[in-house]
C-alpha cells in the first residue's frame, strides 16, 4: 500500500468543528431509549442526545443525575444510523473518556448534569471525539472554545418548557459579538484578561489560605494565566473578523413548540436542541416532525403556523420566577 | 451563472462561501443561492447538495419540491455536485443504512454507496488527497460514506485506502469527503463544467 500512515490524522479542529458544521439547520433530539431514538431519526432530527432522563424528570426527580448507562447508549448507538451524543458531568474527565470509549460521536458537558468540578471544565482538545458545551454569555462561550468546545449552545433553563432563558442567552450572545466587532485590538485584551480570570478562581482560593504569593504558576491544564489571556485574546480576534463565534451556535434549554424553535432560528441560532419538548408532549411522533420542519422553515410564518396545527398537549412547562433551582448557573 | 446551494440542512454556508471564491478565481459573475424551497433550483445553472445528515437532507428535499428540480436539472445536463450526504443523496443505490431508514435517493449516480463506511464520528480524520483532473487537496472525512460499486459510465477520481471517494458521470460530481471546508480547488473544477 502507498498510503502515508502519518498523513492520516484523527480529531483535528478542524474534524471536530467540521462534524459540529454538519448538524447545522438541524434539530437534535433528546431520547432515553432506543424506541425514542428512532422515532426521532424517522422525524428527520440530524442526531440524538442520549439521556438516562429528560431534563424535565431530573428536576422533579433530584439528586445528582449522571451519565447515563453506557449499554443504553450502546442500544441507541445500535438503533440509529445518525449521530448519537450523550452528556457528561462537568469537569467529570472519566465520564467523558468512557463515553469516547464506547464512541458516542459528540459528547455534552452538559450543566444538567450535576457538576462534578467546581472550578473548571474537561480541557476538550485532549479528546478525539468533539464537545458541545453550554454557555450564557460570551464569556462562557469564549472559555468553553478555548478549551476545545466544538459546538457551543445556549444553556437556557432546561427543563422547564420556557423558552425565555434561551432567548436572553442568545441575545446576550449576539449583542456581544457585535460589541466585539467595533471593539479595538487593544480593548480586545482586556476583554480576554477579564474573560480568563474565572480560571484563577482554585489559584486565588489556595494561595489566601496559605498567605503567599507565587510569581510563575501553571493554574490549569499546563497553562498559566497569561497562556490562557493569550488563547482567549486570539479567539476574541477572531469572532472580530468573522462577526460570529468560530464554532456553531446551537439554541437549547426550554424550547418545547415549533414556534420556540422557529424563534430561536430567527434569532440566529445555527440549529436547536429539543430536551424534554418532544417526548414531554402527548404526540412525540408528530411534534418531532413538526420541530424539525419549522427549523427548516423559520422565516415562513405559513409554515410554522401549519405545523402548529393540531398538535396535542406541549409539555406542561413551569414559570422560571417560581423555580428553586437554576441549572444554567452552574458551570461558568 | 446562477450556482443554487440546497440549504435544508447542513454545512450550506461554507458551499455558499467556496463557490463565491472560486467564482472570483475563475473571473466568473454570477450567484450563489441557498435555497431552503421550491423555485429555486429550476432557475440555476448548477446545484450543490451539501454534507450534513443525508437522512433528513432527504426527507426534506423530498417533502418540498427541490428533489424533482435537482432531476430536471440532471437531464438538462447541468452541473451537481454532493459532499458526503450529498453523494449519498445522490446516487442510485445505497445500503442497509439507506435502506432500514426508508432514505430517498435522487438515483442520478450511476453507484451504491456505503454509509459510515470508516466508522463513527471519532474515526472521522482529514489526509492529504490526490484528485485527477484537480490535484492535491486536504481532505476532511466526516462519518464518510464510500462509493463500492461503479457503472460503466462513472469516472473514479479519487480513492484513499483503495476505497473509492470521488466520482463523475457526466457533469454530475460526487465526493465523499468535504472540500468546502478546506478548498476552493473543487469548487472551480466544478464551475468549469458549466
Amino acid at each position: 500500500m502507498r498510503i502515508e500512515l502519518e498523513k492520516l490524522r484523527y480529531g483535528t479542529e478542524l474534524v471536530k468543528r467540521g462534524f459540529a458544521k454538519m448538524q447545522k439547520g438541524g434539530v437534535i433530539m433528546d431520547v432515553t431509549n432506543a424506541e425514542q431514538a428512532i422515532i426521532a431519526e424517522e422525524a428527520g432530527a440530524v442526531a440524538v442526545m442520549a439521556l438516562h432522563k429528560v431534563p424535565a424528570d431530573i428536576r422533579a426527580s433530584g439528586g445528582v443525575a449522571r451519565m447515563a448507562d453506557p449499554k443504553i447508549i450502546e442500544e441507541i448507538m445500535d438503533a440509529v444510523t445518525i449521530p448519537v451524543m450523550a452528556k457528561c458531568r462537568i469537569g467529570h474527565v472519566a465520564e467523558a473518556k468512557a463515553l469516547e470509549a464506547i464512541g458516542v460521536d459528540m459528547i455534552d458537558e452538559s450543566e444538567v448534569l450535576t457538576p462534578a468540578d467546581t472550578f473548571f471544565h474537561i480541557y476538550k482538545k485532549n479528546f478525539t471525539v468533539p464537545f458541545v458545551c453550554g454557555a450564557r454569555s460570551l464569556g462562557e462561550a469564549v472559555r468553553r472554545i478555548w478549551e476545545g468546545a466544538a459546538m457551543i449552545r445556549t444553556k437556557g433553563e432546561a427543563g422547564t418548557g420556557n423558552v425565555v432563558e434561551a432567548v436572553k442567552h442568545m441575545r446576550m450572545m449576539n449583542h456581544a459579538i457585535y460589541l466585539i466587532r467595533s471593539t479595538s485590538e487593544e480593548r480586545l485584551y482586556s476583554v480576554a484578561e477579564k474573560f480568563a480570570s474565572r480560571y484563577l478562581e482554585l489559584s486565588r482560593l489556595v494561595k489566601e489560605e496559605m498567605g503567599i504569593a507565587v510569581e510563575k504558576e501553571i493554574i490549569y491544564e499546563g497553562f498559566t494565566f497569561e497562556d490562557i489571556v493569550e488563547g482567549i485574546y486570539d479567539i476574541l480576534l477572531e469572532i472580530k473578523r468573522l462577526g460570529r463565534l468560530p464554532v456553531v451556535n446551537f439554541a437549547a434549554g426550554g424550547i418545547a413548540t415549533p414556534a420556540d424553535a422557529a424563534l430561536m432560528m430567527q434569532l440566529g441560532a445555527d440549529g436547536v436542541f429539543v430536551g424534554s419538548g418532544i417526548f414531554k408532549s402527548s404526540n412525540p411522533q408528530k411534534f418531532a416532525r413538526a420541530i424539525v420542519e419549522a427549523v427548516q422553515h423559520f422565516d415562513e410564518p405559513e409554515v410554522v403556523a401549519e405545523v402548529s396545527k393540531e398538535l396535542g398537549e406541549p409539555m406542561k412547562g413551569s414559570e422560571i420566577s417560581k423555580l428553586t433551582e437554576f441549572l444554567q448557573t452552574r458551570g461558568t | 451563472m446562477r450556482v443554487a446551494v440546497v440549504g435544508v440542512q447542513g454545512d450550506v454556508e461554507e458551499h455558499v462561501i467556496s463557490t463565491r471564491k472560486a467564482m472570483e478565481n475563475l473571473g466568473i459573475s454570477g450567484e450563489v443561492i441557498a435555497t431552503r424551497k421550491a423555485g429555486i433550483v429550476s432557475k440555476s445553472d448548477a446545484v450543490i447538495i451539501p454534507g450534513g445528515e443525508s437522512t433528513t437532507i432527504s426527507k426534506l428535499i423530498f417533502r418540498d419540491g427541490i428533489a424533482d428540480e435537482i432531476i430536471q436539472l440532471a437531464e438538462c445536463d447541468r452541473p451537481i455536485m454532493g459532499t458526503c450526504a450529498g453523494l449519498i443523496i445522490l446516487s442510485k443505490f445505497g445500503d442497509e443504512q439507506v435502506e432500514k431508514t426508508g432514505t430517498r435517493l435522487l438515483r442520478l449516480l450511476n453507484i451504491k454507496v456505503r454509509r459510515n463506511a470508516f466508522g463513527r464520528q471519532r474515526e472521522s480524520f482529514q489526509t492529504k488527497l490526490q484528485i485527477k483532473n484537480i490535484g492535491e487537496v486536504d481532505a476532511v472525512f466526516i462519518r464518510a460514506p464510500i462509493i463500492e460499486e461503479v457503472g460503466s459510465d462513472v469516472e473514479v477520481l479519487a480513492k484513499f485506502q483503495e476505497k473509492i471517494v470521488a466520482v463523475q458521470q457526466g457533469k454530475i460530481l460526487g465526493l465523499a469527503f468535504h472540500p468546502e471546508l478546506t478548498t476552493t480547488k473543487v469548487h472551480e473544477y466544478f464551475l468549469s463544467l458549466f
